[in-house]
C-alpha cells in the first residue's frame, strides 16, 4: 500500500515551492513512499499521553530589552538583492 | 614532523619562542591546499589574500600574542556565515553569497581569539548528508584513500585536518555530521551539549538538533577550541546561560572508577565486526585504566532514525524556505511570474536530497498528517531523551562506535536515501537527545580506514567526555597515525 | 425566507515598541524605505529572532485591557506561506497557545447595550510592504519587517454591520487607552479584515462566510458589510450558493469585489518555533503589567457621570475619544469649569478639528488656555460670544486668553452707568420699537438688544443689558 500518491507529491512540491516534472515526480513519489513507510514504525509505539519534545532544554522568558540598534546601512541591506530598484527589492507582482 | 603533527598550544608556544612566524603557519596551509587539495576537495572557497595579510599583522604585532588563539589556521564550514568571505552551504543557490552581512558568533569569537580563517570548508549541501556527494560543487574524498568518502555532513572540516591542510576546523553537527566524518577521516570531533555553541550565523538545518563543534587532531586541541566558542549568546535564544568551564584542566588521564555504559543496542545488528572489535578492546583499554563498563540499553534507539528524519525535515522545510530568490542568492533567469520566480529559483538551487527533505517536512506538518508524523515523531524524542536520562543516573558516560561501518566507497549508497540514513544510527540518538558526543579514532580497518570510538557524556558535562576521550587517546596511538596521502596522489 | 447576519471581526494592531518584536532595528514607521532593516529582518541565512520583552508587556496589556484571560504558558509558532513580504517564508506567530484568551468588549448600538466576545488575542511579527507598480513588478520595503502585532479575533457575536462598526470604535478606543498603539488606520498601525455569514433564522450551524480585505477604515467596514449583507441574501434568496470567497470592498462602486475562491482551508503548516524557548508568565509579572493599565474608557464614563455631574452624552463623547478625554482632565485639573469645558471640547473644539482636519496635537489651543477660557466665561469677563472670538485665536495662533481679551479690548462692558448712556441714545433713536413692545410685541426687544450689542461690539454684558432696556422702558 502507498502512503503517498503521485498527486500528493506534486501537492507537496507545490507547497514548497518547487517545480517537479513527471519523472521526477515518480522518483520522489517511490523515495518519499520508502521513507514514509519506513517512518510508520514509529506506530509501533504508544506515545498516548507522551509530552512532545520541541526543545531539549527547559529555557523559558528568554527575552531582550527594547533599545533599538543601528546594525547595516540601507545600502548593504541591498546588496546582494537580484533585482532593485528606488532602494527597493523588485520582484515580479503577477502572481500566477 | 609537520608543523600540524603539533598540538595547537605547541604551536603556540612556538609562535611565543619566535621558532615560527604566523605567517609560516598559514603558509603551510595554503602550501598543503595546493598540494593534497585537487584530491581531497575538502575547500570551497579560500580567503588567501586577507589570511596572508592577516599573518603579517599578527606577526608584526607579536608579543602582544595574549589571545587565545592567537595565529593559528582554522577552516571553517561553509554553513558558517563570515563577513565577507562566500558563504554557500555548499548550495548553487548561494553561490553568488560573497557577502553575508555579518559573521556568525562562533567567527566574531575566533576572530576575537585572532586565529587565521584559511577558508570555507566543503559539505553535504545544506548539512544534508553522510557522504559529502550532496554537495552541489564537488564531493570531498577521504584522505585514508580517495576511493572513499569523508563522511558528512562536515566531511571538508575533517578531511582538511585529516589531511594536514589546517590544524583544525569547525563543523557543525545535527544528526553526526561531525562525529561520522571525524571518525571516517580519523580525527577527533565533538558535537556539544546543544545550546552550549550559539547557534547564531550557523545556516539552519534543523534547529532544534543543530549544533557547531570542533574537528581536531586531538583531544586536548578540541578542548582547547571549545573553551574559545562555547557560551551563551544574547543572540540565541536557545543557547544556555551555563558557565563554561576550562575543558583543558579536566584532562587528568585519569578515569579511575569511571562508570562507562555500553548500550547494546549500539553493539548489534548492522555493526561490522571489525567494528565490534575495536570497541571491544577499547572498553579493555579502559578496564586497564581502572574504569568499569557494563551493558545497559537504550530501547528506543532503533526508532531514532525515523524520529529524526521527521522532526529534522520538517524544521528544514521552514529553514529552508527563505530561499527563495528576492533578496539574495540566485534568482532563476526564468520569473516571469512570482510564482515562477519562488518556483524555478528553488528548482534550480536545490539538489534532489535538499529537495527530498523539503517534501517530506512539508509533507509530515501538512494539515491531515501532523500528528500522525511530526507530532508522532516529537514524542517519541520524549522516549529517546528518557532513555539517555535514565542510563545517567546510574553512569558517567555511554560508549559504543560512531558509525557502524568505516568509511563506505563513493557512489556506494547515493541512491538509495533509507540504507545511507541508516548509517546515522548511533549518532543522530545524541542529537535527539541533546547531550554532548565526541569520535575519537580506536583503530583501522583491514581496509586501511579509520574507525571511531564515540563517548557520549550528560547534558552540559563535555569535561568528562573530554577526560574520557583524552585518556583512551593518551594510552593508545591512533590518533597519531596519519593518511598516506601525498601531494602526487589524486 | 429570514436570514440572520453572522459577522466576524480580525483586528490587526501594532505595537509601538522602540525596536521590532525580534530584532533589535528601530520599529520607526515612515522612514526611508529598507532604512529600518537588518540581516535578522532580511532573513538572511543563519539569524535567529530573541523575543522583545516590551513586546509581550504590551501585547499583554491590551489583552487585559480587553478582558482577556491570560495564559500562563505560551509559546511561537511558525505559520508558513511564500510571499516577498514574509522574508523567512514562515511568520512567527502563535497558533495553539494565545497570550490572550476569552476577552470582551462592551458596546452600545442605538441604545441598546451588547456584549462581543473576544475569542483570542495573539501576538505575531508584521510583514513588509509591497507595492505594486503597472509593469509587472512589484518592490518591496521590508521597514514593516518585523513590527509587533496583536491580532484580535471576535467570537460570532456581532450580527448587523452598525454593531461591527460599534465595536471597531470600542476595541481602538480601548487600545488607545492603553498607550500600547495609537491604531492610526491610514498608517496601517489598526487593520481590519471582516467576514459575514448568513443563516436562515433558527438554524444552529454557520453558513458559508466570505471574508471582506483591504478595508481603509471603519465606515467602508460597516458599508462593505451592509453591502455583502443584501448579496449574499439576493443569492440565497435566488436559490444561488455562497462561496468561500475573499472579496474587497470598492469604495467608488460602494460593492463588493471578488478577489479570489478559496479552494479548502489554507495549510500553513504551523509547528513551535524551535529558535524561541517557552513563556511562563506568572501572577507577579501579570500584577506589574495589570497596574499600568491607566483607567479605561467605561470606567472613565462612570466617573464622569456620577463624580462630575456629567450628562451621560457628555461623558460618551468625552470617553469615546482619549485624545479628547485626556484633553478634559487637563482642563479642569488647570480649574476649567467643567460643563463649560466639557461643551467647547464637543463643540467648537470638535467642529474646528472637523473642518480643519487636524487632531488634538495639532492645535495650538492647550488645556491651560481652555481652562482659563472657561474661567473667563464663568467671571463674567467675556460673553459666550466673545467666547467664540477669542477661541479662534487661540485655537490658532495660542497664547494666554486673557491678553489677548485685553490687547484687543473684548473685556465685556458691564458697568451699569456706561450702558445705561449706551441704551438711553438707542431708545431715543428707536420710539417705534419701544411702541412695538408696549403692544405686545416680543421681537422688538430682541432688536433693541441686538442695537446695543451692534454699538458695543457685542461687548456688553447680555443680560445686564436685557435689564437695563425693560427698566428704561418702564419709565417712559
Amino acid at each position: 500500500m502507498s502512503r503517498i500518491s503521485k498527486d500528493e507529491v506534486k501537492h507537496v512540491a507545490h507547497l514548497a515551492r518547487l517545480s517537479i516534472n513527471e519523472e521526477e515526480a515518480d522518483m520522489f513519489t517511490k523515495q518519499l513512499d520508502d521513507i514514509i513507510m519506513y517512518a510508520e514504525q514509529l506506530n509501533e509505539l504508544d506515545t498516548e499521553g507522551v509530552e512532545p519534545t520541541t526543545h531539549v532544554l527547559n529555557l523559558q522568558n528568554v527575552m531582550r530589552k527594547d533599545e533599538p540598534k543601528k546594525w547595516i546601512t540601507k545600502e548593504e541591506a541591498l546588496k546582494n538583492a537580484p533585482d532593485k530598484q528606488d532602494g527597493q527589492f523588485k520582484v515580479p507582482s503577477i502572481l500566477e | 614532523m609537520a608543523l600540524f603533527d603539533y598540538t595547537l598550544r605547541e604551536l603556540q608556544e612556538k609562535l611565543h619562542n619566535k621558532e615560527i612566524t604566523v605567517t609560516d603557519l598559514v603558509d603551510e596551509s595554503y602550501q598543503r591546499i595546493e598540494e593534497v587539495d585537487h584530491a581531497v576537495k575538502a575547500f570551497l572557497t579560500l580567503n588567501k589574500e586577507a589570511a596572508q595579510k592577516q599573518a603579517a599583522e599578527l606577526d608584526a604585532a607579536r608579543g602582544n600574542d595574549a589571545a587565545k588563539l592567537f595565529g593559528l589556521p582554522i577552516g571553517v564550514k561553509d554553513n558558517i556565515v563570515t563577513k565577507g568571505l562566500r558563504t554557500t552551504a555548499a548550495s548553487q543557490l548561494l553561490r553568488n553569497l560573497e557577502d553575508p552581512l555579518y559573521d556568525a558568533t562562533v567567527v566574531q569569537k575566533l576572530n576575537e581569539a585572532k586565529s587565521v580563517t584559511i577558508g570555507k570548508l566543503n559539505m553535504d549541501e545544506f548539512a544534508m548528508g553522510s557522504s559529502n556527494e550532496n554537495s552541489s560543487y564537488t564531493a570531498t574524498r577521504n584522505p585514508w584513500n580517495t576511493d572513499y568518502v569523508p563522511g558528512g555532513s562536515s566531511g571538508g572540516s575533517a578531511a582538511a585536518v585529516a589531511a594536514g591542510e589546517v590544524p583544525f576546523s569547525l563543523g557543525s553537527d545535527t544528526g553526526g555530521s561531525i562525529r561520522q566524518p571525524a571518525a571516517f577521516c580519523g580525527v577527533v570531533g565533538l558535537k556539544p551539549t546543544y545550546g552550549r555553541v550559539s547557534r547564531f550565523g550557523l545556516i539552519a538545518f534543523a534547529s532544534s538538533l543543530d549544533q557547531i563543534g570542533p574537528i581536531t587532531r586531538s583531544v586536548e586541541d578540541n578542548a582547547f577550541l571549545l573553551e574559545t566558542i562555547a557560551g551563551h549568546d544574547k543572540m540565541d535564544s536557545t543557547s544556555a546561560d551555563v558557565e563554561v568551564p576550562k575543558y583543558t584542566e579536566s584532562l587528568t588521564g585519569d578515569v579511575k572508577g569511571l562508570k562507562i555504559a555500553v548500550p547494546k543496542e549500539y553493539l548489534g545488528e548492522g555493526v561490522t565486526p571489525e567494528v565490534k572489535e575495536a570497541v571491544q578492546a577499547a572498553l579493555k583499554k579502559y578496564e586497564e585504566l581502572g574504569a568499569t563498563w557494563e551493558e545497559v540499553s537504550l530501547p528506543h534507539s532503533k526508532y531514532a532514525v525515523a524520529t529524526y528524519y521527521l522532526l529534522s525535515s520538517s524544521e528544514a522545510s521552514a529553514n529552508l524556505a527563505r530561499f527563495d530568490g528576492v533578496r539574495y542568492g540566485v534568482r532563476t533567469d526564468n520569473a516571469k511570474t512570482m510564482l515562477d520566480m519562488f518556483k524555478n529559483s528553488r528548482s534550480e538551487g536545490f539538489g534532489n536530497e535538499v529537495k527530498r527533505r523539503i517534501m517530506l517536512g512539508t509533507f509530515a506538518l501538512s494539515s491531515g498528517y501532523y500528528d500522525a508524523y511530526y507530532k508522532k515523531a516529537q514524542q517519541v524524542r520524549t522516549l529517546i531523551k528518557d532513555d539517555f536520562e535514565k542510563v545517567f543516573e546510574d553512569y558517567d558516560v555511554i560508549i559504543g562506535p560512531t558509525t557502524p561501518t568505516p568509511a563506505f566507497k563513493v557512489g556506494e549508497k547515493i541512491d538509495d536515501p533509507l540504507t545511507m540514513y541508516a548509517n546515522d544510527i548511533l549518532t543522530i540518538p545524541v542529537n535527539l537527545a541533546g547531550v554532548p558526543g565526541i569520535s575519537v579514532p580506536c583503530g583501522l580497518s583491514t581496509d586501511g580506514l579509520p574507525i571511531g570510538l564515540q563517548i557520549i557524556g550528560k547534558h552540559f558535562d563535555e569535561s568528562t567526555v573530554y577526560r574520557t576521550a583524552h585518556a583512551f587517546e593518551q594510552a593508545t596511538d591512533f590518533h597519531k597515525q596519519r593518511p598516506s596521502l601525498g601531494g602526487a596522489q589524486s | 425566507m429570514n436570514f440572520e447576519t453572522i459577522i466576524g471581526l480580525e483586528v490587526h494592531v501594532e505595537l509601538k515598541t522602540e525596536s521590532k518584536i525580534f530584532s533589535p532595528s528601530s520599529n520607526m514607521f515612515g522612514d526611508e524605505p529598507n532604512s529600518n532593516v537588518n540581516p535578522i529582518d532580511l532573513g538572511y541565512p543563519g539569524v535567529l529572532p530573541v523575543l522583545n520583552e516590551e513586546a509581550v508587556n504590551f501585547a499583554m496589556k491590551a489583552a487585559m485591557a480587553l478582558n482577556c484571560e491570560i495564559a500562563a504558558d505560551t509559546k511561537f509558532d511558525r505559520k508558513n506561506y511564500f510571499y516577498p513580504d514574509n522574508p523567512k517564508a514562515y511568520q512567527i506567530s502563535q497558533f495553539d497557545q494565545p497570550i490572550g484568551e476569552n476577552g470582551y468588549i462592551d458596546i452600545e448600538v442605538d441604545g441598546v447595550k451588547k456584549r462581543i466576545g473576544i475569542t483570542r488575542l495573539h501576538m505575531e511579527e508584521d510583514a513588509g510592504k509591497l507595492t505594486h507598480s503597472d509593469d509587472g513588478y512589484s518592490l518591496v520595503d521590508y521597514n514593516r519587517q518585523g513590527t509587533p502585532l496583536v491580532e484580535i479575533v471576535s467570537e460570532p457575536d456581532i450580527r448587523t454591520p452598525k454593531e461591527a462598526y460599534a465595536y471597531l470604535e470600542a476595541l481602538k478606543n480601548i487600545i488607545q487607552y492603553t498607550g500600547v498603539s495609537d491604531c492610526k488606520m491610514e498608517e496601517g498601525s489598526l487593520r481590519c479584515d471582516a467576514n459575514l455569514s448568513l443563516r436562515p433564522i433558527g438554524q444552529e450551524e454557520f453558513g458559508t462566510k466570505t471574508e471582506l480585505k483591504n478595508l481603509n477604515s471603519f465606515s467602508f467596514v460597516q458599508k462593505g458589510l451592509e453591502f455583502e449583507d443584501k448579496r449574499q441574501e439576493k443569492v440565497l434568496l435566488s436559490g444561488g450558493e455562497i462561496l468561500q470567497e475573499t472579496r474587497r470592498y470598492d469604495e467608488q462602486t460602494k460593492e463588493t469585489i471578488l478577489m479570489r475562491v478559496k479552494e479548502g482551508s489554507d495549510d500553513y503548516r504551523y509547528f513551535p518555533e524551535p529558535d524561541l524557548v517557552r513563556l511562563h508568565i506568572d501572577e507577579a509579572w501579570k500584577e506589574r503589567i495589570r497596574e499600568q493599565i491607566p483607567e479605561l474608557p467605561d470606567a472613565r464614563k462612570q466617573r464622569y457621570i456620577e463624580e462630575l455631574q456629567l450628562p451621560a452624552y457628555d461623558a460618551m463623547v468625552l470617553t469615546n475619544n482619549k485624545e479628547m478625554s485626556d484633553f478634559f482632565e487637563d482642563t479642569i485639573a488647570n480649574g476649567g469649569d467643567i460643563k463649560q469645558s466639557s461643551n467647547w471640547l464637543m463643540g467648537e473644539v470638535s467642529a474646528y478639528m472637523n473642518k480643519q482636519q487636524k487632531e488634538f496635537g495639532d492645535l495650538a489651543l492647550t488645556p491651560q488656555s481652555l481652562a482659563k477660557l472657561t474661567k473667563l466665561i464663568e467671571d463674567g469677563t467675556i460673553s459666550s460670544k466673545i467666547a467664540k472670538k477669542v477661541f479662534s485665536e487661540l485655537v490658532e495662533k495660542g497664547g494666554d486668553p486673557e491678553k489677548i481679551v485685553k490687547d484687543k479690548g473684548l473685556v465685556q462692558i458691564s458697568d451699569e452707568g456706561q450702558l445705561k448712556e449706551i441704551i438711553t441714545a438707542i431708545l431715543d433713536n428707536n420710539q417705534q420699537s419701544i411702541e412695538d413692545y408696549k403692544n405686545g410685541k416680543d421681537k422688538a426687544l430682541g432688536f433693541l438688544v441686538g442695537q446695543v450689542m451692534k454699538e458695543t461690539k457685542g461687548q456688553a454684558n447680555p443680560p445686564m443689558v436685557n435689564k437695563i432696556i425693560l427698566e428704561e422702558m418702564d419709565k417712559r
